[in-house]
């Protein structure tokens, strides 16, 4: 089990994700209740069938998952997880980053997968408010030296949408 | 050059912070070697045959004289005293100990140098032309620019884990002297009715599928180049291939799709950042510009007796000035280039003795800065005429006098299977081989302008494709073999040079390039360099010479029937 760091503590995740196993297919696989995060295969399959009753829902994204496909229906979505299958796959990097600038999506939205210490502050400056640590890594260390190894930052980024150049005093 | 302030200098700090904590992480085994591997190649630091190889950042090339003798003490106190200049604007060293980095970084931030970005797979190195600024034939400083997106590029948080590498490199002269053709992303300076901007390349790149870049954007006015870029990464970052790091650079998406296609696909996306908050503004550029401001050149004669005099008296100082200085945009003053290319050493390499000398020379003579160049040497960029016979005595006793820049013996030549675990073959010592059969002086300046790249594998580092004469280390069940290719070139007319025919041992090499030269000897017309000849007369009479009395090469059978 991952674990979730949410505003500088672990937490206990609230949320399962949907695992489409072997011989199903989104169409096919059953649809737990409860607060379950959705891969987007299955969501755009099955929409109909996930929206009536439920008041939480949440979306997987793949890295190849584009964002533009599930831009009208972000509404619907308490959570967003991203899924970086390895870490130095940096595709989910700019999946963040469309879903909150230029998407305007405001909910949760998690780092999922191989989630380590060294990668928090970049994808809390794109727009992370969530982070699934891999399992095994030390929580800790990460909250309290991983989200804010620099000081300031020179580039525009969800965090912060004015580059250092037009903060400038003098 | 561009200052520190407050902001630039604690970044700095803080990374030696972060990666002494990494370095940490990975000795307590908290971290992987998979996990650390990014980590530290982001602060350049490889681990290779015989010890980790450490790339320190020298950005656009331009440095003072403080940062000089500081890489010389650390290359004295915790490598073997020297260093090597790569041709992208940063000082390797060969054998530091991978604990002593963090202590290195330490070293460096003092003097506001790092490795930050020096490799991995993020935005690499801002480069640009070393004669940046002097250069008579310059129409924009590129250097503010280069400054500006320098820290764009740092620690840029979406395009830290980037398919593949990722090399800007800017130019604003007439002549274009930072192979911009290609990089991933070139950029040239032009002025369009009175607006400054930039004609944007992309898609550039040697190794091992060399391509050049091609126009995606004919001009930019130069406002908009953090977004542009912006835009050109997420398209790249969203869509290059990661299934096959031969085939991830940008350059193979751009070949996939067709320029005009990612051209749409980036204009797409700029539309969305365009004149956003990321649009440069007149004030910081203004204020990045200060910094690169004119020295205070003195008001003095374009001529001076005395050093014609010394000239006309003396052939070995005429023979420096004449390949070792580069005119200059203010009258009496030259640019000078120290060349790091001695016969019998490898090419880019310097000692820590030879540093300080670099090091005090920039202070007497040419305001307390230097640069460097892609083809490996040091630049003192601001020397006054009177003063070109001192800094020519006091290089050549150091041994940075070598009167070959431009020609043959002036190679561009990658570290190559004595030092990288990449290489199919020994790169230096084919260099090596070749300035001892081209020793004699009077025989270099007879053969003129001619350059001779090096690569040990097709990766590239020395540029192989892009020389007069290229050479490509290859591996052949296991042995060493060298590939021969002629007419690239490098400039706004850069193209890539064409394979020859099969390769040759290293034996072989000094043999044949010695009648490549012959064959040009033979059949120049005044006036003619090696270039000229070999377009005029294509490349086949060359081949013939070189395969001559070999059982198989087509020209050969060519030649016979």
């Amino acid at each position: 089990m991952a674990q979730l760091i949410q505003q500088n503590n672990v937490t206990v995740d609230a949320w399962t994700t949907l695992e489409i196993g072997e011989g199903e297919t989104p169409d096919s696989v059953a649809l737990p209740a409860g607060k379950v995060i959705f891969p987007l295969a299955v969501w755009q399959a099955r929409k109909a069938e996930i929206i009536p009753g439920r008041e939480h829902i949440g979306l997987l994204l793949l890295p190849d998952d584009k964002v533009e496909d599930v831009a009208a229906d972000l509404a619907h979505f308490a959570v967003v997880a991203v899924h970086f299958p390895k870490f130095v796959d940096g595709r989910g990097y700019s999946t963040a980053a469309l879903l909150r600038q230029r998407y305007h999506y405001q909910r949760e939205l998690r780092a999922v997968g191989d989630v380590l210490h060294d990668q928090l502050f970049f994808m809390q400056r794109v727009g992370f408010d969530s982070y699934a640590l891999k399992d095994g890594k030390d929580a800790i260390h990460a909250i309290g030296k991983g989200f804010a190894p620099f000081s300031e930052t020179y580039q525009a980024s969800t965090d912060q949408p004015a580059p250092h150049f037009r903060r400038r005093t003098a | 050059m561009y200052k520190y302030d407050a902001i630039d200098r604690q970044l700095i700090l803080d990374r030696v912070e972060q990666f002494r904590d990494q370095v940490r992480r990975w000795q307590a085994g908290e971290l992987t070697d998979d996990e650390f591997r990014p980590l530290r190649l982001q602060n350049g630091l490889y681990i290779q045959r015989h010890a980790p190889m450490f790339r320190i950042a020298v950005p656009y090339g331009m440095m003072n004289s403080a940062q000089l003798r500081k890489l010389a003490h650390v290359a004295r106190q915790y490598d073997r005293g020297y260093g090597h200049f790569t041709t992208r604007h940063n000082l390797q060293l060969n054998w530091p100990k991978l604990t002593d980095v963090p202590d290195i970084l330490a070293e460096l931030a003092e003097v506001d140098l790092h490795a930050i970005q020096t490799s991995g797979n993020c935005l690499r190195n801002i480069t640009t032309d070393q004669f940046a600024g002097v250069a008579a034939d310059e129409v924009i400083d590129p250097r503010p620019l280069a400054e500006i997106l320098r820290q764009w590029t740092t620690f840029h948080p979406e395009f830290a884990f980037l398919p593949r590498k990722f090399k800007i490199a800017i130019s604003g002269s007439q002549e274009d002297r930072a192979v911009t053709w290609f990089h991933d992303i070139g950029l040239h300076l032009k002025v369009v009715d009175g607006v400054t901007g930039f004609t944007v390349i992309v898609g550039g790149g040697l190794g091992r599928t060399p391509i050049r870049g091609q126009v995606v954007r004919d001009f930019l006015p130069w406002q908009h180049i953090l977004t542009y870029c912006e835009a050109i990464l997420r398209v790249y970052n969203r869509f290059g291939r990661r299934d096959n790091a031969y085939k991830a650079r940008i350059k193979i998406l751009v070949q996939a799709l067709g320029v005009e296609e990612f051209g749409q696909l980036v204009e797409a996306e700029w539309a969305h950042a365009k004149d956003g908050p990321a649009t440069i503004t007149q004030a910081e550029y203004d204020r990045v510009a200060a910094h690169f401001g004119a020295p205070a050149y003195a008001t003095i004669a374009a001529v001076n007796t005395a050093f014609e005099e010394k000239k006309a008296a003396e052939k070995a100082f005429a023979r420096w000035v004449d390949r070792n200085t580069h005119a200059h945009k203010v009258p009496g003053y030259a640019a000078v280039t120290l060349s790091l290319k001695p016969h019998g050493v490898a090419p880019g390499d310097i000692t820590s003795e030879q540093m300080e000398v670099v090091a005090d020379l920039a202070d007497r003579y040419s305001f307390g800065e230097l640069r460097i160049s892609h083809e490996q040497n040091v630049i003192l960029a601001d020397v006054r005429l009177a003063d070109l016979h001192a800094v020519w005595q006091q290089a050549k006793a150091a041994g940075l006098a070598t009167p070959n820049i431009g020609l043959l013996t002036s190679m561009i030549c990658c570290p190559g299977g004595d030092f990288c675990d990449l290489a199919n073959a020994k790169s230096i010592p084919i260099a090596t081989a070749i300035q001892q059969r081209f020793d004699d002086l009077d025989y270099l300046f007879d053969i003129g302008d001619i350059d001779l790249n090096i690569s040990g594998c097709m990766n590239a580092c020395g540029h192989h494709h892009v020389g007069h004469i290229g050479v490509l280390g290859v591996d052949k069940n296991n042995d060493e073999f060298y590939q021969v290719t002629l007419g690239g070139r490098q400039g706004y007319e850069a193209r890539l040079g064409k394979v020859i025919g099969p390769s040759f041992s290293a034996g072989e090499m000094p043999d044949v390039v010695e009648k490549i030269i012959q064959v040009y000897l033979e059949n120049r017309h005044p006036d003619e360099r090696f270039l000229d000849t070999l377009d005029r007369i294509g490349v086949d009479p060359f081949k013939n010479r070189v395969y001559e009395g070999r059982a198989h090469g087509k020209a050969k059978q060519k030649e016979t029937a």
